[in-house]
């Protein structure tokens, strides 16, 4: 039974992956990014479960809240990228590009 | 533990298609709302590891606030609502074999390390030890008492620089 949920989170966590480096779009990043976040807390929940006991729970919780965070600040400079380049393609976003 | 695996697999298939679409779809807002499917997936996976106060939390906080945030993003980018012409990379291979090979690698080593695992028993809200939401909470204010506190303000703190970041008037 555990190994299920662990292949499961393997499977969601390649899917983000694969939208992390595949996208163009920035809010399709952060997407992938949270798919990321939430294949890693099936994982910790799954482990939590097959030890009996409740770490895995808290930490899932305060992956959901940093992903939270996360999300907010992200999205903020999507739009400060968009307001100044009128874009979100990542690949207009080469102002420091050597 | 019958009924489990067969829920199990039925959210399982449902999760990993919405994902797959998530990445493949031509419309972004069509991404978002298939990302709504997979968090709700996601939380049924919860309820079947018996962690109900994730699974609720789960739902207020991805479903009702991060993918509210997620579309309101999509709206103020983008004027236009249909499909968008190009969003994947031209080096999308490149991406998409990392990603195969990346299950491989992560695929043999959880069959290698935890192939015969099993849960200790059925799984029930009220049994397990990490599951009811009292013990979570016991376990929040008091072991993990100060990264709750860390997590507070790293909160704050992410909200005020989002607003910063945000707004017009700089």
């Amino acid at each position: 039974m555990l190994n299920q949920f662990l292949l499961l989170g393997a499977i969601l966590f390649c899917v983000g992956v694969y939208g992390v480096l595949a996208k163009r779009s920035a809010v399709l990043v952060l997407m992938s990014v949270e798919l990321i976040l939430n294949a890693v807390n099936i994982n910790l929940l799954a482990f939590g479960a097959l030890a009996g006991d409740v770490t895995g729970a808290v930490f899932a919780l305060f992956v959901i809240a940093v992903a939270a965070a996360e999300v907010g600040v992200g999205l903020a400079i999507v739009l400060a990228i968009y307001r100044n380049s009128h874009s979100v393609d990542l690949n207009d976003v080469d102002t420091m590009k050597g | 533990m019958v009924a489990q695996n067969i829920f199990f697999y039925l959210f399982a298939a449902v999760m990993v298609a919405a994902a797959i679409a998530v990445v493949t779809t031509r419309n972004v807002v069509r991404a978002a709302l298939y990302l709504i499917l997979v968090f709700a997936g996601v939380t049924a996976q919860y309820l079947l590891l018996a962690a109900e106060f994730v699974a609720v939390t789960q739902v207020l906080i991805y479903i009702g606030a991060i993918m509210v945030l997620m579309l309101f993003g999509i709206m103020l980018t983008r004027a236009k609502i249909g499909r968008d012409v190009d969003l994947t990379h031209n080096y999308w291979h490149v991406g998409l074999g990392t990603a195969v090979l990346l299950a491989g690698v992560m695929g043999y080593a959880l069959i290698d390390a935890f192939g015969d695992d099993t849960m200790p028993r059925d799984l029930r809200v009220d049994d397990v030890a990490g599951s009811n939401t009292a013990t979570v909470s016991d376990a929040i204010f008091s072991t993990y008492l100060i990264p709750f506190e860390v997590v507070s303000v790293l909160l704050l703190a992410a909200l005020v620089g989002a607003i910063v970041i945000a707004r017009k008037d700089r």
